[in-house]
């Protein structure tokens, strides 16, 4: 299993791959904190969906974290698209037969990608962390606001629970990731799959009914990251139900995927 | 101790009502080059994926160093194998390709250079994958089949996309590996390679061995072909018409009569072809070669 792990993490590492993600990283990062404070008094609001945090909110022992935690589902359809190209590149490249002929242990070659993959993504959390407290520190004061709580007992309780949050988030989009590049076998199919259901299906169906968004993947896992509350298109999910929700929706899924990947014969 | 190196019964593999393999049973004898023939979609590449664990049977059994296919954990770490072509990542050179599959099989990354110089990449190694002629690929899935120092070796058409040179390499290459003690199993569709490098022999027809045993002994039970061409090219209908009347099997090809009879009826057929009116510029008895063997044998062509 850890050789598989490090096997992966060789792949991972190629520049292309590292520094695409990482930048793609940043400037999401950036950009979600930045626009918490540059649009502050912009009467379009400043947050996802036209939602206005204030300076009162901001100014809390939470504030300094808004923006890391904002951008978490982001990192999560970036985490989906790297977990399910992964994967399904296997299949494509026809590189399976290389891995399976070398390490016959089906679920050691996934539970290994899988370490290696969450090692991946919690590199990106880190990132986007530093990378979204830093641009609000940086750019809090010229938006008139405070920042003395922000690293205090609550704030830095905040901080440690909010990159807990993204961080059960964004591997729960990287597993489901991984399985739809398990399941479809192809890149291209598993990202447009994924992408298209979390952008554009998901928010269609939330809009045509609310309360559908109880039971929607997507939004369980952009809930978890925000740690649940009220997300500006309703009243929002409870956190406990996100991560029961969320985590029965990522159970079925790994479940399904590793039976068909132990069972299914590799003939391409 | 097993004294084989793959030993198979009964192996079937069926996909719905299409049966991909039949019942195959045969045995490839330890640190033996064992050629595996048969036409497109005969099977060979379906047997294969069967021994490496690939796919599950649905019928049979099988053995790879004495361990049960049911287990390929047991056998695999000693399995070096080129299936279906080289795979690899494309944006990735052809020694980190080869250090990936290192660090997943547990093996020492200092074989890696040496392999890549072994099989003429020494000095491409670095570049990506992607970059590489269809010759270069072949010759680095070689290479990470070597990887494991194996004690069997199997290749599905290594010399695919080689040039003359790289195909003689491959030959001296697993000639030598055997000399030391390896088992090779290789499938080509290049029979005349076949023919020079292979010890053993096991022939597949629509999913069927039809022939499974020594190349020596295979060669020696087929009978002698006597080639005949006459000084026109309209003679050859009227050579084939001999042959056929005298009562042997006969066919045109390539601009010459073949005739499988004995060696010695040569004296009789030059007879008749001159009480015909036919002068003869060629009239050869010859030992099939083993690509006219396998025609023969799977009826093809």
């Amino acid at each position: 299993m850890w050789h598989v792990a490090f096997a992966e993490l060789r792949k991972l590492r190629r520049p292309t791959l590292f520094f695409g993600t990482m930048g793609a990283v940043v400037f999401f990062s950036a950009l979600f904190s930045s626009l918490l404070f540059l649009l502050i008094d912009s009467p379009q609001g400043n947050s996802d969906r036209g939602r206005t945090i204030g300076r009162e909110v901001l100014g809390l022992a939470t504030g300094g974290v808004q923006g890391f935690s904002n951008v978490g589902g982001f990192l999560g359809i970036i985490a989906l698209c790297v977990f399910a190209a992964q994967t399904a590149q296997e299949y494509t490249y026809g590189t399976l037969r290389n891995l399976l002929v070398r390490q016959p242990g089906r679920l050691r070659i996934l539970l290994g990608k899988f370490i290696a993959m969450k090692l991946f993504a919690l590199l990106m959390i880190v990132l986007s962390a530093f990378i979204s407290i830093g641009a609000s520190v940086i750019l809090a004061p010229g938006a008139e606001v405070s920042t003395d709580l922000w690293f205090g007992a609550d704030g830095r309780h905040a901080i440690l629970t909010t990159f807990v949050n993204v961080t059960i988030s964004v591997i729960g989009f990287g597993t489901i990731g991984m399985v739809l590049g398990l399941l479809l076998r192809s890149p291209i199919s598993a990202i447009s799959l994924g992408v298209l259901w979390l952008l554009i299906v998901e928010n269609l169906l939330i809009a045509v009914k609310n309360s559908w968004e109880k039971w929607l993947p997507g939004a369980q896992l952009n809930a978890i990251a925000t740690g649940g509350g009220p997300t500006g298109r309703s009243e929002g999910i409870e956190f406990s139900q996100a991560l029961l929700v969320g985590g029965i929706y990522v159970a079925i899924g790994v479940t399904v995927a590793s039976f068909l990947f132990v069972r299914r014969d590799v003939a391409n | 101790m097993s004294k084989t190196a793959i030993s198979v019964s009964d192996l079937s593999k069926k996909y719905g009502d299409q049966v991909a393999v039949s019942h195959a049973t045969f045995e490839v004898p330890l640190g033996t080059i064992c050629g595996f023939v048969g036409p497109n979609g005969s099977g060979k590449t379906t047997t294969m994926r069967m021994l490496l664990g690939l796919i599950t049977p649905t019928g049979g059994t099988g053995e790879i160093l004495g361990e049960s296919i049911k287990h390929p954990e047991k056998y695999l770490p000693r399995v070096g194998a080129m299936i279906e072509g080289p795979a690899f990542y494309p944006a990735l050179s052809g020694k980190e390709n080869l250090n990936v599959l290192a660090t997943l099989g547990g093996f020492s990354k200092d074989r890696v250079q040496g392999l890549l110089e072994q099989v003429g990449l020494g000095d491409r190694g670095k570049s990506k994958f992607k970059t590489y002629s269809l010759g270069m690929k072949q010759r680095l899935g070689i290479a990470a089949a070597l990887l494991p120092n194996p004690k069997l070796l199997m290749l599905d058409e290594p010399t695919n996309g080689l040039d003359p040179e790289g195909i003689q390499e491959v030959r001296a290459l697993l000639r030598s590996l055997a000399n030391d003690g390896t088992s090779v199993f290789v499938s080509s569709h290049l029979l005349s390679e076949l023919e020079l490098i292979s010890d053993y022999l096991v022939m597949l027809r629509k999913g069927e061995v039809v022939f499974t045993g020594k190349m020596s002994d295979l060669m020696l039970s087929q009978q002698p072909v006597i080639i005949a061409k006459g000084a026109h090219e309209n003679d050859l209908t009227l050579l084939l018409a001999i042959a056929q009347q005298a009562g042997h099997n006969a066919t045109i090809r390539d601009g010459a009569v073949h005739v499988h009879g004995p060696a010695d009826w040569a004296i009789e057929f030059n007879r008749a072809a001159f009480n015909a009116g036919i002068t003869l510029s060629q009239l050869t008895p010859q030992l099939p070669n083993l690509e006219e063997t396998f025609f023969e044998m799977t009826g093809d062509k």
